[in-house]
């Protein structure tokens, strides 16, 4: 059990009083590639944002957040300065402003080395240009003394994953790191997370409401939905054989580009407001199983006999007398 | 670059030029200098022969031609008063004016920026809501009313600084203060919305992110990006080194430019009334013109429009 | 039949200056596309950031007046932007863009922008505009009592849909959807992808949907253009492009798209960053991304041919089909 890396245990956060976290567990291990999955504002960047300490100072953090070991919540700031960057790293969304505008490419990136390294002056440069080189950054020297601005968005989460591998982090946590790029690009940052990830041994959280992309880099997948994990399970079983109605529905709104041209599959509604989550399963106003014990019992993550966790009292695929749920629904 | 400055060189001299020019029309339609200067019982012919003496007997355009032409050949008219040079009067009270206007813009940058950038990283907290108070106090109150305060308080109550003057360095204390609190108030207002608002952007977190120290996050990579919006308030403010002393000069009876202004204003002295405006014109002008290339300076992207 | 909308050969360039002292050079963003439109039909235009993708789209409406070229609309040439007729011709064809909360008003309710059109363009008499408003909420899948909201109380997909509401108001023929589904959640996407396709079912309006989403593209569209650098490299029906691409750029498109519980190991990813159209490659412009270009491709640009039954290619690489020659 020591070899988790990162372990979040019963992780909950709340700004001005709203609960937009109710107790996260994951456990990282060294070197392994872990999906989050949900729509937006389902609290999967919270979870990484909270766990390092990045919150805007009315976040109300409470539970465990260990790194090897090492407990960071109620710590002062310092200790998750420490962890930032050199143990874990963090990409985000929307790369071109993710990078500070007024200041020079190579200085973002020697600013990490010098931090993390300790390397300065023209041993910071010729590392710099290395990693820069290693994400695929064409004609780095020439480039260094750039502005973000002079850069393509790829380009831009390109130089993020450089800065971000400047520290030699043990985990690198992207955060939905291609939505805003363009499919091609897509598909090239995804191929680059990869293969930094078979050379350099470090493990990844790969945060994404689209479950297409995500089982491209993962192995294993924690579904969120309101705060909560509803599903979690290797990426491949889930993908067969998807037990959450949530986890199923983000599988089938995914457009197909091959089979027949059919309907599409949307999810109806939206996500709840957090100030205002339904009684019982918060997914049950959304669901075309939930029955009325969803609506007034909220299932706890259970682990299943197949090795993966859930949190439903209707899953999909359960095999059940027909005249089950008219039952249930009778008795209730 | 060189294109940059000369389309810039081309505006602010069109500016200047329409400056002067509204000054020229305007004071010429708002009174007769000779009935002014000569009294209202002066007899025809003296006041005949004194427009005739300064021009005033031609018609607008021509007066204004040849002003126009006298500027450019460095000569900037001679005061109707004093029958001295209007560019040595003014000249001779721009270093009162200074003395002033100069240790009032430290103060406000000493205390404005800071305040507004320690309220900006502490929002919510009691020193932040003390920032936004005062800010509000000090640039709501017109300086003529603080003015007016602060001599009650310190030389009529307490005692312990002269009201009007300028014959030692303590005289120098009310008008300075005076004219620099409303100018704490608003650069410390503006220093505060624009570090928030780059404190709220991703490239911060991402500062946060990379392990960095808060203080490098705040010193390395937030000041260097709300320095833009400062730099606007802090060129207006310097532009107006010469001509923001009007009213808190005439309050405290200080020899400046705003005060000659206001008496030459009174006697339609034109040319140094012209003179002043040319002056303070031409500084805000300049100032304007080093905060463009300030800019340019601070934030690449401005030097470099549509690379793309 | 006859075409809803055609356009003929549009260019549009725009000048770029390389910092401050550089010599202003045009740029083509958009360089001799010709489309058609039929009354009800979608055609899909898929491409990377910087294809003109977006600059067309405006052209087609007359927003963006095209230097070379020309748009035809029910039969009639496009108006000049902001004459009376052309706002007259406004009512008819409409745009929705990406950002719905750039394209709200965010002082007004809901329910007065999606009135505002009716207003503008006089369709109905005033008595009946609160039941045209509830009809078109209603058709969108608004609530009544959203109706009061303002853009900033309502969700992504919710204000998407009131964006749309207010663009199907004056009973348009034709919408022009530029990325309208790529800031929203894959699950909402489908909410309003079905919504659109509906709409357009029942009211026979044409669309001309913009996106780099190809799964959306092909989910939407009965035909499909691929543009590269402002030009037009394939176009077919969507059920053939994406099963059968010819133009290996489409062909690159198409093994980009992720395929939900497969690994991306081993498939042909394309290298290379979007083409910049201020630094256009000689010959066919995309050959320095191409695996397949030859000296050929480096120096010719190939024109847009007749690659097999209703459907077009521009690449040297692409063999005319026998059939179509003997034609």
């Amino acid at each position: 059990m020591t070899s988790n890396l990162v372990e979040l245990r019963d992780l909950k956060v709340s700004f001005d009083g709203v609960q937009v976290l109710h107790g996260i567990d994951l456990d990282v291990k060294r070197g392994e590639a872990i999906g989050l999955v949900g729509e937006s504002g389902c609290g999967k960047s919270v979870t990484w944002l909270a766990a390092l300490g990045l919150l805007p100072g009315k976040a109300r953090i409470s539970g465990s957040v260990q790194i090897d070991g090492r407990e960071l919540v109620g710590q002062p700031r310092s200790a998750f300065e420490a962890v930032r960057g050199g143990r874990i790293a963090m990409i985000f969304q929307d790369p071109s402003s993710s990078l500070n505008p007024v200041l020079r490419i190579g200085r973002q990136i020697t600013e990490a080395l010098a931090l993390h390294r300790n390397l300065k002056g023209e041993a910071a440069r010729t590392e710099a240009l290395r990693l820069m080189d290693m994400v695929g950054i064409p004609d780095a020297r020439r480039r260094f003394d750039l502005f973000p601005h002079e850069f393509s968005g790829g380009q831009c989460q390109r130089l993020m994953i450089a800065m971000a591998l400047a520290g030699d982090p043990d985990l690198l946590v992207a955060d939905e790191p291609t939505t805003a790029l363009d499919a091609t690009i897509q598909a090239q940052i995804l191929d680059l997370l990869i293969a930094l990830r078979r050379e350099t041994g470090m493990a990844t959280v790969f945060i994404s409401h689209d479950l297409g992309a995500v089982s491209q880099v993962c192995e294993r997948v924690l579904v969120m939905y309101a705060g909560r994990v509803v599903e979690q399970g290797e990426i491949g079983a889930l993908f067969d054989a998807p037990r959450h109605p949530y986890t199923r529905g983000l599988f089938d709104a995914i457009p197909r580009l091959d089979g027949e041209r059919r309907r599409l599959i949307p999810i109806h509604g939206t996500v709840p407001d957090p100030r205002r989550l339904p009684e019982g399963c918060a997914f049950a106003p959304r669901c075309s199983s939930a029955i009325d014990a969803c609506r007034h019992l909220r299932p706890d993550l259970t682990d299943m006999a197949d090795g993966r966790r859930l949190a439903c009292l209707r899953p999909v695929g359960e095999a059940r007398p027909a005249a089950a749920p008219a039952v249930l629904e009778g008795a209730l | 670059m060189i294109r940059f400055i000369l389309t810039r060189l081309l505006r602010a001299f069109i500016t200047i030029l329409a400056v002067i020019t509204f000054a020229f029309v305007v004071l010429r339609m708002s009174g007769d200098p000779a009935q002014v200067m000569l009294g209202p019982d002066a007899p025809n012919d003296t006041v005949l022969a004194f427009r005739a003496a300064w021009g005033l007997d031609q018609p607008l355009w021509v007066q204004y031609v040849a002003y126009i032409k006298s500027i450019f050949s460095g000569d900037f008219g001679v005061s109707m008063r004093d029958k001295a040079s209007a560019i040595q009067l003014v000249i001779e009270r721009i270093p009162a004016t200074l003395q002033l206007t100069i240790p009032a813009l430290l103060l406000k940058l000493a205390i404005g920026i800071p305040a507004g950038i320690y309220a900006a990283l502490h929002r919510q907290s009691i020193i932040d809501r003390g920032v936004i108070f005062g800010a509000v106090l000090g640039f709501t109150i017109p300086s003529f009313v603080m003015g007016l305060l602060l001599v009650l308080l310190f030389s009529v109550i307490l005692g312990v600084l002269p009201s009007g003057g300028q014959d030692t360095w303590q005289h120098g204390i009310l008008p300075t203060l005076t004219m620099s609190i409303g100018g704490i108030g608003i650069l410390a207002r503006f220093s505060r919305s624009a570090m928030i608002e780059v404190m709220g952007q991703p490239f911060i977190r991402t500062a946060s992110a990379k392990g960095l120290r808060w203080k490098d996050v705040v010193w390395s990579h937030a000041l260097p990006n709300a320095a833009v919006p400062i730099v606007t308030i802090v060129g207006f403010m310097v532009g107006s080194l010469i001509a923001g002393a009007v009213v808190v000069e005439s309050i405290f009876s200080w020899p400046g430019i705003g005060r000659l202004l206001v008496v030459s204003v009174t006697n339609r002295d034109l040319a140094v009334v012209q003179c002043i405006l040319l002056m303070v014109a031409a500084t805000m002008v300049v100032s304007n013109l080093v905060v463009d290339l300030l800019y340019g300076w601070l934030d690449p992207r401005l030097r470099s429009q549509s690379a793309h | 039949m006859a075409h809803l909308l055609e356009a003929r050969d549009l260019v549009r360039t725009y000048q770029v200056r390389r910092g401050l002292l550089g010599k202003p050079t045009p740029v083509r963003a958009v360089d001799g596309v010709s489309l058609t439109v039929r009354p009800g039909e979608t055609l899909g235009i898929v491409g990377e950031s910087g294809s003109g993708k977006s600059t067309l789209g405006r052209m087609l409406l007359g927003i963006d007046a095209p230097q070379g070229g020309d748009v035809v609309f029910e039969g009639q040439a496009m108006p000049e932007f902001g004459t009376p007729q052309w706002r007259a011709l406004r009512a008819r064809m409409q745009l929705v863009y990406q950002d719905p909360l750039a394209a709200l008003d965010r002082r007004l309710t809901i329910a007065q922008q999606i009135g505002e059109p009716l207003d503008i363009h006089k369709v109905i008499p005033k008595e009946h505009r609160a039941a045209r408003v509830a009809e078109l909420m209603a058709a969108v899948g608004l609530r009544p009592d959203q109706g009061g909201r303002y853009p900033h109380e309502l969700s992504g997909g919710q204000r998407q849909r009131a964006v749309i509401a207010r663009a199907l108001a004056s009973r348009p023929k034709l919408l022009v959807c530029d990325e309208p589904v790529s800031a929203l959640d894959v699950s909402i996407q489908a909410q309003v992808v079905n919504m659109l396709r509906d709409l357009q079912d029942m009211n026979n309006i044409a669309m001309v949907f913009i996106s780099h989403d190809l799964k959306v593209v092909r989910n939407i569209a009965d035909r499909v253009a691929v543009m590269y650098l402002g030009r037009i490299v394939e176009e077919a029906s969507s059920d053939v492009i994406f099963k059968t691409p010819l133009h290996p750029y489409t062909k690159a498109l198409v093994s980009s798209v992720p395929v939900p519980g497969k690994m991306l190991e081993g498939r042909v990813i394309l290298q290379g960053e979007p083409p910049n159209p201020a630094n256009r490659p000689s010959g066919c412009a995309f050959h320095p991304r191409c695996s397949l270009a030859n000296d050929l491709c480096r120096s010719r640009v190939p024109a847009l041919l007749v690659a097999g039954e209703g459907r077009t290619a521009a690449c040297h690489m692409v063999e005319a089909p026998a059939d179509a020659v003997a034609a």
